[in-house]
């Protein structure tokens, strides 16, 4: 009853205090109307059909990099990679995409997919592996290998990947309209918001019914333990670095085959670091990612609205984002003191 | 362009100017950096109070016209949100490293959105000293513009290699970095002193970012900083957490950092992107290299979780 309670007070408090700082900085600094502001944002991010497909299209790579950090998540890890596999997942999606041509467009679309998670899946299994063997933070080496992703990224679509034809911007040959990831019926998102809930779902059934969830639950808690239980602690921490990076790679192939049409420095826009923040914020909770992603891509859908409007800087829409990470990151210490303790049996 | 009459020494020479000019913001980001994780913290939002440093000197230099003040008022900025990040850190059950994510965003954005007014705008410049006065090919004469705030940041990495070696101020750093438990048995608050950790290498990384606006690019936008902030932690990792090595470690950054256009300039367009990774291949060569399943890195603080 208590932990219920205090698991929806405290992000509303968090939430609450994010508002009223955000709307002291309108008003103080950009003297604009905070309540104009906020329904103004309610109307971009929710407000209508339009919006909300605008907020899940933008929610969906923020869902599937946020598993990179999430899964791992659960044996204790920190992996904060995300970006450098999303980033290196579109670009062999886009290699596959432009290398298999002509081929039918599910296969293409398909192997796109595979060969985004398996690059992405590769490259975080790496810092899970130098973990095992060879003792290298994990953090740091993740961190590291984004920056050489991104290089990696930057070769290639600037060296032997290039389109001769993209001058100003660098990118890969496109993956031609036929092999586009398309829209769900029925709306004008695209099928990578369905791969995202569905990765969360699956990650969710796993760690909740199968034995291999309840033994990534006890490595989490105590690797000494799982040990001692006969776990093989290496691959279930390769595995879930491995599953992790896919989910990230998967979000990098969805931009590129149903948002961009071809691999360029448009990938490396931060969805990766998002993801990390969208993580922590759930708790690293496979369910509880799809709303946070969710409210995260609403406000920065809403920021367009709030420039036209209301002449606000773009970057309006980021500081009230960071504001409420930071707000709930910090809210973490006020579980289990919210209440007054009482004498409890 | 004309043909260069240095020819092929062109290189060498825009790697030296580079590691002069690209290198002080790496200078003061990892100095500082250095000094927080030596008291057992992690920052990584150092990027974000880089770019606020950089956005706030220049607002302050188009005001006032004094361009040093601006230096002032971005390492004032940088403390601020150095010790926002320790009071958040220091509360319980609060993780440092996503915290620090945080805040690189929250700062960002904060200086993308106060900064608005300031793209178009020339600030005054800081200035730099010719140390090239002897030498008659402008290349050369520019290559060895150094900037005061290049100066300072090799002093300040030298004074607080010392610091932390000869003082008692230092030895509470590395004690509190080392071991909370000494730490307390001697009455040190670890918390106060991680705070002021945090606190000073903000303000280093603010300074950084006055850099960046008022001397080199010398311009306030949006792209201005390119990474800078992240690479710190990089750096004190490849640094192994010794101010001096971390200024070694930003020079070589930076001049791999002008590899790339130094050699794109005499006609090799292939493969730099992959030089400018060398720094983080070697950092993680390096880990790699020194760390065993049973030992964690050599030289980091025995309290710095994010490394454990």
């Amino acid at each position: 009853m208590r932990q219920a309670f205090e698991r929806i007070a405290v992000p509303a408090l968090a939430l609450l205090a994010s508002a009223l700082l955000f709307a002291l900085l309108l008003a103080a600094y950009a003297q604009v109307d905070p309540f104009e502001a906020f329904e103004l944002m309610y109307e971009g991010a929710f407000g209508s059909w339009f919006s909300w497909q605008n907020t899940l299209t933008r929610a969906a790579p923020l869902i599937l990099a946020s598993l990179c950090t999430a899964l791992p998540a659960r044996l204790g890890l920190v992996i904060i990679g995300n970006e450098g596999a999303l980033v290196l997942g579109g670009l062999a999606a886009a290699a596959a995409g432009v290398a298999m041509g002509r081929a039918p467009p599910l296969l293409v679309q398909v192997a796109m997919c595979l060969s985004g998670m398996l690059l992405g899946g590769l490259w975080i299994a790496l810092a899970g592996a130098l973990r095992q063997w060879r003792g290298v933070n994990e953090t740091i080496s993740s961190l590291l290998l984004t920056y050489i992703a991104i290089a990696l990224m930057n070769h290639f679509v600037e060296g032997p990947l290039r389109d001769p034809e993209s001058l100003n911007k660098p990118s890969t040959a496109a993956i031609g309209d036929a092999n586009t990831i398309g829209t769900i019926p029925g709306m004008d998102v695209h099928w990578g918001l369905a791969f995202g809930v569905v990765a969360c779902l699956l990650v969710y059934l796993l760690q909740r019914f199968t034995t291999w969830g309840f033994a990534m639950q006890v490595i989490g808690g105590n690797p000494k333990t799982a040990r001692m239980m006969g776990l093989d602690v290496g691959r279930y921490v390769i595995l879930a670095c491995a599953a992790g990076g896919a989910a990230a790679g998967l979000a990098g192939t969805v931009e590129v085959a149903a948002v961009l049409g071809r691999a360029n420095a448009s990938l490396a826009v931060g969805y990766g670091y998002a993801g990390i923040l969208v993580a922590f914020l759930a708790r690293h909770h496979p369910l509880a990612i799809v709303p946070v992603a969710i409210l995260l891509g609403g406000i920065s859908a809403s920021g367009g609205l709030l420039q036209r409007r209301l002449d606000l800087p773009d970057a309006a829409v980021v500081v009230l984002q960071g504001i409420i990470f930071v707000a709930i990151l910090a809210s973490e210490t006020l579980y289990g003191r919210l209440l007054p303790r009482k004498q409890e049996s | 362009m004309a043909e260069s009459p240095l020819g092929i020494w062109s290189v060498p020479l825009a790697m030296l100017a580079g590691a002069i000019r690209v290198s002080t913001p790496f200078i003061f980001v990892s100095v500082g950096e250095c000094l927080t994780e030596r008291s057992g913290r992690i920052n990584l939002g150092l990027e974000g109070t880089l770019v606020m440093g950089a956005m706030s000197a220049y607002g302050v230099a188009l005001g006032t016209e004094w361009p040093w003040l601006g230096v002032l008022v971005a390492a004032g900025v940088g403390l601020l949100l150095g010790a926002l990040h320790a009071g958040i850190c220091q509360l319980p059950r609060v993780n440092d490293i996503a915290t620090g994510i945080g805040l690189m965003l929250f700062a960002t954005g904060l200086a993308f959105f106060l900064g608005k007014p300031f793209i178009q705008p020339k600030a005054p410049n800081l200035g730099a000293i010719e140390l090239g006065w002897w030498s008659s090919i402008p290349q050369v004469r520019q290559a060895l513009q150094v900037n005061w705030l290049f100066v300072l940041g090799i002093a300040l990495a030298f004074a607080l290699a010392w610091a932390l070696r000869n003082t008692r101020w230092g030895l509470i750093v590395r004690l509190a970095g080392e071991n909370i438990d000494a730490a307390l048995a001697m009455g040190v608050s670890v918390g106060r002193v991680r705070l002021i950790a945090t606190s000073i290498g903000g303000a280093f990384a603010g300074i950084g970012g006055a850099f960046l606006s008022l001397y080199y690019p010398g311009s306030w936008n949006e792209g201005l900083s390119s990474g800078q902030g992240l690479m710190a932690v990089a750096l004190v990792i490849f640094a192994r957490w010794d101010p001096v090595r971390c200024l070694w470690a930003s020079l070589l950054f930076g001049a791999a950092g002008a590899l790339s256009p130094a050699l794109q300039s005499i006609g090799v367009t292939q493969g730099y992107y992959l030089f400018s990774a060398a720094p983080y291949v070697l950092t993680l060569a390096l880990m790699v290299a020194t760390c065993s399943p049973e030992r964690s890195l050599r030289g980091a603080p025995g309290e710095l979780g994010a490394v454990k």
